[in-house]
């Protein structure tokens, strides 16, 4: 503990990470990862690695839980035992239930909960490796996954920090600045710029948390970009990988069929394929790409990286 | 807290109460209900009180006694907060180990206590790395009226302020009081229908979209927030609960919590 480093920001006002006072780390994330799940996401927020899988709608068990009107949404959020320095206790304690508790309340209203009566929709997060600001890393694992299972949304949730070091404001805060620093601040927030998620501890004037909510807000929208970008890249390659044919080509085949080969019945084949191209077709993000993109064509298959297995 | 069965009808008018600026029992949206005190009611433990905020009534106690502290902050002491929603306190708790609710506000008040520095920590240590003294305040609802977050928190810091560490209990040196530097207030408020209202009432809290609840010391700073319900608040409406709760913070720490 006491490897408190002397100086947060050095007098380039740069931080002990070389970013700026208002620079979040890198996000890398990535759609789809796990074949079992009906949406996944990967995700890395500088030197956090969490997993999101997302099941449902799907019945509720245990059933007295399920609500008449609407899904009800669960969230778990757990941390491995390796993902921390001294080994963590692996199971449940009163900080991930909390941590659970808030991060479903950020994400419930943003979906069209009313959409699925008497369902459930459960949201896991494993936090694989942890180094300050997992909670708001899950949340945008949970939020894209959530998006990847085609669950209608008002729109994605993004989340980000910021805190105090040194009485100077900074966004995103490393595991020094958690530890040491004066003030740690997680936000979530809408695209229309709502916050559903806000705690606190430490030490702000009520202006700084003015400025501080303004900057992690800013942060929220970077993280925001790589999130609809993510998704984007995933569908745009998935259309490409699968080649799902045009409504024409479909009554081309359809009519090539008919007449080589009479035991498929036209019906039946057209509506197979309407079928397959239908679900592949997001739901949340209207402006999902029809173009292909030649980049991600090239890349290899994401489920192949070993990083997070 | 939207899980309850709520009347459709009682929203209804909540809400349209609320376009008018008033609330079911009269108060105006800012207006907090009438606060009580009492300390030193338990004789056993080293520090406790019993709060009252219009129905809501909380009994805080604190036990203080020595026991090793962790690894990682070996010259520190310890605390640690509880709550237990106990059936008796209303027909929606139920019995067994706390659940998410309970364990928030729990941490919640916890935050309150330890992030504003409220107790000098480095002073409860006896022996660097093998003993420090453990302040456990554990935190009772009798009566669900609403805003229980800041009838416990107030139930704590009161507790704490008249609590005496038992070191002649333990052999180790005198009694003394636990060293105090800040008094956190912590003050809620919700949102209702895109209005705030501060110090909800039970009804309030079911009906609301979310809960604001800010944690301030004594110089008016911020020492702890937590947002908890589904709802969301805009950055205006949440600079306008943090001033607003900061200045009630005050004016309940002058009137009950001076040293």
């Amino acid at each position: 503990m006491s490897d408190r480093p002397e100086k947060f920001i050095d007098e380039n006002g740069l931080r002990l990470d070389g970013r700026k006072l208002d620079q979040i780390r890198d996000v890398k994330i990535e759609v789809g990862v796990l074949a079992r799940a009906d949406g996944s996401c990967y995700l890395e927020f500088g030197k956090n690695k969490v997993i999101a899988a997302v099941y449902g709608p799907r019945e509720v068990h245990p059933r007295h839980q399920q609500k008449s009107t609407r899904a009800i949404v669960r969230y778990k959020y757990n941390m491995a035992s390796f993902s921390v320095e001294d080994r963590k206790r692996p199971g449940p304690d009163r900080r991930s239930t909390e941590v659970s508790k808030v991060s479903r309340e950020a994400l419930e209203d943003q979906v069209f909960t009313e959409y699925f009566p008497k369902s459930a929709i459960d949201i896991f997060v494993e936090v694989l490796q942890a180094d300050a600001g997992t909670r708001t890393a899950a949340l945008n694992a949970a939020s894209v996954a959530l998006a990847d299972a085609g669950i209608p949304m008002r729109g994605l949730v993004s989340a980000c920090a910021f805190g105090k070091v040194d009485d100077t404001l900074v966004v995103d805060l490393n595991k020094d600045e958690d530890n040491y620093g004066q003030a740690d601040v997680p936000i979530a927030m809408t695209p229309d710029g709502k916050i559903t998620l806000l705690q606190m501890d430490g030490h702000l004037t009520p202006e700084e948390l003015k400025t501080g909510l303004e900057m992690a807000q800013e942060g929220c929208r970077q993280v925001y970009e790589v999130q609809r970008q993510a998704l984007m890249d995933h569908y745009a390659k998935m259309q490409d990988e699968t080649k799902a044919p045009s409504v024409e080509e479909v009554v081309i085949a359809e009519e090539n069929e008919v007449s080589e080969d009479v035991s498929t019945p036209p019906e039946e084949m057209k509506e197979k394929v309407v079928d397959e191209s239908g679900e592949e077709e997001p739901e949340v993000e209207k402006a999902l790409p029809e173009e292909e993109d030649e980049e991600t064509v090239e890349e290899p298959d994401t489920e192949e990286d070993d990083s997070y297995e | 807290m939207n899980n309850h069965v709520v009347s459709i009808i009682q929203k209804d008018q909540l809400i349209r109460l609320m376009l008018k600026g008033e609330r079911l029992d009269g108060r105006k949206p800012e207006e907090t209900r009438e606060i009580s005190i009492e300390t030193g009611i338990i004789d056993k433990a080293e520090g406790s009180a019993r709060v009252e905020i219009g129905d809501t009534k909380i009994v805080a106690g604190v036990k203080i006694q020595p026991g090793t502290p962790f690894p990682d902050t070996p010259d520190v002491g310890v605390i640690i907060t509880s709550m237990e929603l106990i059936p008796l306190a209303s027909p929606e708790f139920e019995s067994g180990p706390p659940r998410e609710n309970a364990i928030e506000l729990a941490r919640v008040t916890d935050r309150g206590v330890r992030e504003s520095g409220a107790i000098d920590l480095k002073k409860l240590c006896i022996k660097e790395g093998e003993q420090v003294w453990m302040v456990f305040i554990d935190i009772h609802v009798l009566d669900d009226g609403g805003n229980i977050m800041d009838a416990a928190s107030l139930g704590a810091i009161a507790a704490l302020m008249t609590a005496k560490i038992p070191g002649e209990r333990y052999g180790i040196g005198e009694d003394m009081p636990l060293p105090m530097r800040d008094i956190p207030v912590s003050v809620t408020a919700v949102d209702i229908g895109g209005g705030i209202v501060f110090d909800p009432s039970m009804e309030e809290e079911r009906v609301a979209d979310c809960k604001l609840t800010v944690i301030s010391n004594q110089e008016g700073a911020i020492a702890g927030m937590q947002k908890s319900g589904n709802g969301s608040l805009t950055v205006d409406q949440i600079n306008h609960i943090v001033e607003v709760s900061c200045k009630k913070a005050q004016e309940i720490r002058e009137k009950f919590l001076e040293i």
